[in-house]
């Protein structure tokens, strides 16, 4: 099988709507098919990484460790806008540390996200081959 | 509905013999899952059983048969994470098998 760059475009809250869960699931079924995934974190799609999430109330499971799992899966490039962040009054530190070990750099632990902003964005998604978005 | 019975309890299982319900798991329902299939569970299965309920606790998925491979040779040492050991435990397949006996659902990915 060939294989392709992929990527997912998260633009909607964790809860509320499953559109987060279930593009995760598929995120985590693209990686097992040893594709080369990449996650991108746009408007309240920033919300999905936050820290501290408690849906409770929400009567959905807190499906926020999952994330913790995507290094394992070899996804280790998750872009997160800058723009999209700041906007919520958000900063990198509101965000889950998401790291990776990098098996060519002696398995040193690596973050996994990356913040860009809208024109690095954009040039990112220029060298896509597959693009979803939720 | 499917479901087994342990220690006079019944316990509701999906089509493909999965818990419907996660919460209904103990050491015993594993053991009686495993028997359906004429498996005996020993030390060697549930050090994987055990690492695989770990794995959900931490992360809430069931990890795919190459991330649990992987997982477990981290863990437990290269001569367990690899698929001839894990296979020669679970022969249907490492994901699938243990964690239906472990009482997590089918791994995501799983077809």
């Amino acid at each position: 099988m060939s294989t392709k760059n992929f990527l997912f475009v998260n633009r909607k809250a964790p809860y509320g709507t499953v559109y987060a869960l279930e593009a995760l699931e598929v995120v985590l079924i693209s990686a097992a098919f040893e594709q080369n995934v990449s996650l991108a974190f746009i408007d309240d799609g920033v919300y999905q990484i936050t820290k501290g999430q408690n849906s409770k109330e929400t009567g959905m499971k807190n499906f926020s460790p999952t994330f913790r799992a995507l290094g394992d899966y070899d996804i280790t490039k998750l872009y997160v806008s800058t723009e999209s962040l700041a906007e919520r009054g958000l900063t990198v530190d509101d965000l889950m540390e998401l790291t990776y070990e990098d098996a060519d750099d002696d398995y040193a632990e690596k973050p996994s996200i990356i913040l860009v902003n809208r024109e690095e964005m954009a040039a990112m998604m220029a060298e896509q081959e597959v693009i979803l978005s939720f | 509905m499917a479901s087994i019975n342990v220690g006079g309890k019944d316990i509701p299982l999906d089509e493909e013999g999965y818990l419907e319900n996660l919460n209904d798991w103990t050491p015993e329902v594993a053991e009686v899952l495993a028997k359906g299939e004429d498996v005996t569970l020993t030390s060697e299965h549930w050090e994987i059983l055990n690492f695989l309920r770990e794995y959900y606790e931490e992360y809430q998925i069931a990890p795919a048969v190459r991330v649990l491979t992987k997982a477990v040779g981290k863990r437990l040492g290269a001569d367990k994470g690899n698929s001839k050991y894990l296979y020669s435990l679970f022969p249907y397949g490492p994901g699938k098998q243990a964690c239906k006996y472990g009482g997590l659902p089918k791994p995501t990915g799983c077809v």
